[in-house]
């Protein structure tokens, strides 16, 4: 479902007389942005704080900046498998998913397949379908093509799982595209794949940063999947292995947060800077995160 | 299209052949994801709705058994357990993340200054991955550690110090609660996104009526907003059968099953029990509970409700 809604760019203000009371506005939004980040910084600060210092203080800034518990979180969690693996994984993901769904949305958008409207609807089925309810029968088919464990497996089922979306997405940014253009080009004697090529990619680029950005993160983040297809320890994904890492840390609460915080720096970093383009690709496709 | 193309085409050898050629050519684009959602989704989907009435254990031979596997589902008292959690979860989901949602956006429609950085702020837990928020959240509800010793040690408030994820009472609202923190920004800037296109001068005539805020909110905003509130309502029914994570990350379904839901009881029964038929049959009747939320809501807009 497209609702059409943009993300606004500057700040929304529905009535000037509001400024009366925007001072009781605050006092409610305060307390939200509290609410949304107290939780971080409590993860953030403790990351810095020894087993003790945490027991003895628990919100508060650290005594002494404990910075060595980012070394013992990236050995023992084992962020040098992890790492390069998710990297890998989000990389290839975000490349078949871009070529494939930004080809799919260049036929749904412009050209007028037969029966478009029907796959359109195959598209809107394969994302309405429960993943535990395929997940079962695509295991045990996985294992029987010898897909299990291995980054190729693993690859094909992200690129399947997150299309649809990126397809939905693009089509939108592609359909703003005036037909004249193509048109024009296709009388210079472009064929499909050029006009895909030439025209339709440059002019989509944002639709393409936005789909990637969205995989991206999910890829990143996916932990049900990643733990099922690919459960031995050597092909841990970030997630799954700094779960693995919270269960065997116990109460090292210090470390546990440290492992945490290597895992989500990254994400931040790239949502502040690129904050739109994600909140607009993540509350547009209906896309579950 | 297509038969113009033909013609202006300069290069084709013969006009026809070419453009039967491009037609035949145009699905080629669309070929490779058909595929690979055959493949992975759609193919496995039917698959699993065979399997489910099947005795198979992932191994050896596979015997059809009709409908024991559903016989089985009524009697099983942990599958109507994580049913009724799975109610639960939903009731929860449909109201305070879109309550919070609600007033979120609208508290930020009457400010200026600040309105830009709150927003990110808001939706920073949504980006999180649900392995590090179920850990945030494990910590600060820790019966030792966590939020609540802390408030009794240090103000002497002491009804927040609980095993919340160790008692059978309350595993699943604090499990909820942490996915709830999770998702409530993605309301609120879909409905931040919703207020902004809504006309301001309906709000000056409201005023000139002499209405107050909320009735400013309740006559205006509400009714303005209704698509994407709807969107959101649907999105939460589906996505509520579908929670996993938050469950299988804290309390695994735990303790005895209080926390259990449709996804966890599934997995344990395919994935460490080995009873496939039965798994896939759950998951028959988690495709059963979208096919009923699109349904009713396809069925309630041919009534001619407007939603």
């Amino acid at each position: 479902m497209n609702l059409a809604v943009r993300w606004p760019s500057a700040p929304v203000t529905l009535a000037s007389s509001w400024n009366l009371s925007s001072l009781k506005n605050y006092a409610v939004l305060v307390v939200l942005v509290f609410f949304a980040l107290a939780p971080l910084y409590a993860l953030v600060v403790n990351s810095f704080k020894s087993r003790v210092q945490i027991a003895f203080s628990p919100f508060g800034l650290p005594r002494r900046w404990l910075f060595s518990n980012f070394n013992i979180a990236w050995e023992r969690g084992d962020f040098a498998t992890s790492l390069p693996n998710s990297i890998v994984l989000a990389t290839a993901t975000i490349v078949l998913v871009l070529l494939f769904a930004g080809l799919a949305a260049f036929a749904l958008a412009r050209l007028r397949l037969p029966g478009a409207n029907y796959l359109a609807f195959y598209f809107l089925v394969a994302i309405a379908v429960p993943p535990q309810f395929y997940m079962v029968p695509l295991f045990f088919l996985w294992r029987s093509l010898g897909m299990l464990n291995t980054f190729h497996g693993m690859i094909i089922i992200y690129v399947a799982i997150y299309s649809p979306f990126a397809i939905y997405l693009l089509r939108s940014y592609m359909v703003s595209i005036p037909e004249e253009f193509v048109d024009a080009a296709r009388i210079d004697g472009a064929g499909n794949w050029q006009v895909f090529r030439r025209l339709i990619l440059p002019l989509s680029w944002p639709g393409f940063l936005t789909a990637g950005l969205v995989v991206g993160l999910s890829v990143w983040n996916e932990f049900l999947f990643a733990q099922t297809f690919m459960p031995r320890p050597e092909l841990n994904t970030v997630a799954t292995s700094l779960a693995a890492f919270q269960q065997r840390g116990g109460r090292q609460w210090g470390l546990t947060n440290a492992a945490s915080v290597i895992m989500i720096t990254p994400v931040i970093v790239l949502f502040l800077v690129l904050q739109r383009r994600f909140i607009h690709g993540l509350t547009q496709g209906g896309l579950k995160a | 299209m297509a038969a113009t193309q033909g013609t202006i085409q300069p290069g084709a050898v013969s006009l026809g052949g070419g453009s039967r050629r491009r037609e035949l050519g145009r699905w080629l684009f669309i070929l490779p994801v058909v595929f690979l959602n055959l493949v992975v989704i759609v193919g496995p989907a039917l698959f699993g709705v065979y399997i489910a009435f099947t005795d198979w254990s992932g191994v050896g031979s596979m015997n059809f058994v009709g409908l024991e596997n559903f016989a089985r589902l009524l009697q099983d008292q942990v599958f109507w357990k994580a049913l009724r959690n799975n109610l639960v979860w939903t009731a929860i989901f449909l109201v305070v993340p879109i309550v919070l949602g609600l007033l979120g956006a609208y508290m930020l429609t009457g400010i200026r200054r600040g309105q830009m950085f709150m927003r990110v702020a808001f939706f920073v837990p949504y980006v999180l991955p649900s392995v590090v928020t179920t850990h945030i959240w494990r910590y600060l509800m820790h019966p030792r550690v966590g939020l609540g010793q802390w408030l009794s040690d240090t103000f002497g408030i002491d009804f927040l110090d609980k095993a919340w994820l160790g008692s059978r009472d309350t595993a699943l609202y604090g499990i909820a609660f942490m996915d709830n923190w999770h998702f409530w920004g993605f309301p609120l800037v879909l409905l931040l996104a919703a207020m902004s296109a809504v006309d301001v001068e309906l709000y000056e005539v409201a005023r000139l009526d002499g209405a107050s805020r909320f009735q400013q909110f309740r006559h205006v905003t509400l009714p303005s907003i209704r698509p994407t509130l709807v969107f959101l309502l649907l999105m939460i029914a589906i996505w509520s059968a579908l929670v996993f994570d938050y469950i299988f990350l804290t309390t695994g379904g735990g303790p005895a099953n209080a926390s259990e839901v449709m996804g966890t009881h599934l997995y344990t029964t395919a994935f460490e029990r080995f009873q496939t038929g039965y798994a896939a049959t759950i998951g028959l009747v988690m495709v059963l509970w979208v096919a009923l939320v699109v349904g009713g809501f396809v069925y309630l807009r041919k009534r001619g409700w407007e939603i």
